[in-house]
């Protein structure tokens, strides 16, 4: 499945790369891109652990850049 | 401006203010030490906080954690004011960089900004506004003058005119009428439309649009995934070196080590590479807006890249340099008017599907009484036999005339020749042939003109028809009665013989496998044709040719936006950096050296999206793009 989120305050361009490269490392992901400039996340993962993944997606995001959130 | 910025303004002001106060009162030891802290804490507790908690987190070597070292570090050494205003100062560049990125992704965003936001649907004789993604297929939309087309569709009713604009970079508004196909994302000027709708929301042109272009950043260029990978090298490089700027003149050659220390804090500020990491996706990402701006849809800024060196183009013919219907293109009465040969063609064809026929009757006009015709027998592969006004007539190619025994004279045009007999007569010929899109031989000059080596047409046509499209266009080489197969072929000895970038244009009927064998695949968009859409890498919306100069030049243009910025900000980080471990750089210097670098970089990187200096149509004289 894949879906759209939207990231508020994320303000750093190379946090978003960062971003990328550790949520593609979550087992259960089969893709997922960190747009900084559409301040967009798009989270390809399996269907039926989307929300455990999406849950874990949180929690990495929040590690490299705590002031980012994403819009569930 | 955001909520966080007005503060970051408040807090710069507060804290200027503080740090002249510091500066004017008259003491000395730990209490001077104190008033400084006081306007440093106030601008800059949210950096420090930030460096201790990545820190905690495991991510060491960011800017945060080099901005608290070299303000704490200054402290340490006595510089109390700079302390406090290097940190003011990157508070500052901090500010205009947001504001300028933020002000880019908006202008970027509103050149897509084609999302309808509401159909109106027909229910019980009313008007009801829903979203568009609950209209199904087959319900009727009415579409007021002055509102978005939500959905693909067919319309049933009204006249009007479309902005496309944002579609196709089309200026000229395009008329429709009952019967014709309307395209999701266009504007409807003036009359009010009725339209069944032909395609969910979710596979509606805006739709694929908006999702292609969001997605475009997946397919990151080369330049980009180097700049990710060299930020991930250079931070930690730099904090060795600083501290081996810091340690080695004292214990080696006896310096002081509150020189080397702030030599070497200089070199901690300057080291920042987020002008790089910032500026060159930003510009990619313009480059990408600004050719949307103009009706080409980019996939990626990988795509920029390999397009900026291409080379060898190669070009299917129907569809792409041609118009893809059949037109009548010449009429050749033997006697008699011309309008007489054509109604006679067009009245024995009245009842043929063939594509020939279908372009017979739209030549002979909607005034053909086909109660004229009688006793029609289709030859295949070779014509219609029919009784028109009661005389027997045959209409069909070179064959069926040497069938019936009636000779014509020989013709040497390109298309397919159509003769016409009556009670064994021969009245005349007609020729029906692909004409060429107007555009089409300024397209390929303009593309000669901005360095493209060879332009290449592939076609599945006979051998004549292809090579008189390809002498009247001025194409290099032409390959004509190929099979797709013949073409992945054709495309691929290509690919061997060209040293830079080889791109397909094809209009994606039957040339996806060429398109994605392609160095680069263009298509062309069809307004609404799916196959073309998914699987090319670039897209032309309004399906003219010489947007590929267009799109050319704009990927040049990009890309050395790209290593402008590259150039100018390893440049000054290499110069400063050179200079601070000298101690010839004070710690202002060594601020520009990084945000300042970063907002001119930004500033620079937003010139990718205008658009305006490209030539669109024919030859394009000069292209001052490639510096090397």
């Amino acid at each position: 499945m894949k879906k759209k989120f939207k990231l508020v305050d994320l303000d750093c361009a190379n946090c978003a790369a960062k971003m990328e490269t550790a949520i593609q490392k979550i087992p259960g992901v089969n893709g997922a891109t960190v747009s900084f400039l559409s301040q967009r996340l798009t989270l390809d993962a399996e269907d039926s652990r989307f929300e455990e993944i999406l849950d874990e997606v949180v929690q990495v995001c929040k590690r490299i850049e705590p002031d980012c959130q994403i819009q569930r | 401006m955001t909520r966080t910025q007005r503060q970051t303004l408040l807090r710069v002001g507060g804290s200027l203010a503080g740090l002249i106060t510091a500066a004017l009162l008259p003491v000395t030891g730990w209490v001077r030490l104190a008033v400084f802290l006081i306007p440093y804490g106030l601008i800059g507790w949210d950096v420090l906080w930030r460096a201790v908690r990545n820190i905690a987190h495991g991510q060491v070597f960011d800017e945060n954690f080099l901005m608290a070292l070299a303000t704490v570090g200054a402290f340490f050494v006595g510089e109390y004011p700079e302390a406090v205003f290097v940190m003011l100062f990157y508070q500052v560049g901090e500010f205009f960089q947001s504001y300028a990125v933020g002000k880019s992704r908006k202008s970027i965003a509103s050149l897509m900004d084609i999302r309808p936001d509401y159909a109106n649907i027909e229910r019980d004789g009313g008007l009801e506004q829903v979203d568009p993604e609950e209209v199904c297929v087959g319900d009727i939309i009415v579409i007021k003058a002055g509102e978005r087309v939500p959905l693909d569709g067919v319309v049933q009713e009204g006249t009007s005119s479309l902005d496309t604009a944002a579609l196709t970079g089309e200026p000229i508004p395009r008329q429709i009428g009952p019967g014709e196909d309307i395209i999701s994302g266009c504007v409807n000027l003036s009359g009010l439309l009725r339209v069944q709708v032909t395609r969910p929301f979710e596979s509606s042109t805006v739709a694929k649009i908006l999702d292609l272009v969001e997605n475009a950043s997946s397919k990151k260029a080369k330049a980009e995934n180097f700049i990710t990978r060299f930020a991930q090298y250079y931070t930690p490089a730099v904090v060795l070196a600083a501290v081996a700027l810091a340690a080695i003149p004292p214990l080696v050659l006896g310096w002081a080590w509150a020189d080397s220390i702030s030599r070497a804090l200089n070199f901690l500020v300057v080291s920042c590479p987020c002008a790089l990491v910032i500026s060159v996706p930003l510009a990619f990402f313009g480059g990408i807006g600004g050719a949307s701006k103009e009706g080409i849809l980019v996939k990626g800024g990988s795509y920029l890249e390999v397009l900026a060196k291409t080379e060898t183009i190669v070009f299917d013919k129907t569809g792409t340099l041609t118009q893809g219907g059949f037109q009548v293109t010449e009429i050749a009465p033997e006697h008699g008017s011309k309008e007489r040969l054509l109604e006679l063609a067009a009245l024995a064809e009245s009842y043929s599907d063939h594509p020939i026929a279908n372009s017979l009757r739209a030549a002979g006009g909607p005034d053909l009484d086909s109660g004229r015709v009688a006793q029609v027998e289709e030859l295949a592969g070779r014509g219609v036999r029919a009784e028109v006004d009661g005389l027997p007539m045959c209409v069909g190619n070179g064959k069926l005339m040497k069938e019936m025994g009636i000779s014509y004279p020989p013709c040497s045009s390109a298309g397919t020749v159509i003769h016409v007999a009556v009670q064994g007569c021969y009245q005349g010929y007609l020729v029906v042939s692909d004409a060429v899109k107007e555009d089409a031989e300024a397209a390929i000059a303009a593309l000669k003109a901005a360095g493209v080596q060879k332009t290449v047409m592939l076609t599945g046509d006979a051998r004549g028809t292809g090579e008189a499209v390809a002498r009247m266009l001025g194409l290099d080489e032409v390959h004509a009665e190929l099979l797709p197969a013949g073409k992945v072929e054709e495309v691929e000895r290509l690919l061997e013989q060209t040293e830079g970038a080889l791109a397909f244009v094809g209009d994606g009927i039957n040339d996806a496998p060429v398109l994605s064998r392609a160095d680069v695949g263009i298509a062309m968009g069809g307004l609404g044709s799916d196959a073309a859409i998914e699987a090319a890498d670039i897209v032309l919306m309004d399906d003219k040719p010489s947007k590929i100069a267009a799109a050319i030049q704009i990927a040049r243009r990009t890309l050395t936006i790209v290593r402008q910025n590259i150039a100018f900000a390893l440049g000054i980080k290499a110069l400063v950096l050179v200079l601070s471990a000298l101690g010839m750089a004070s710690m202002w210097a060594a601020v520009f050296a990084d945000v300042g670098v970063s907002v001119l970089a930004i500033l620079n990187a937003m010139r990718a999206l205008n658009t305006s200096k490209i030539d669109r149509e024919g030859p394009v004289q000069s292209l001052q793009t490639e510096p090397s």
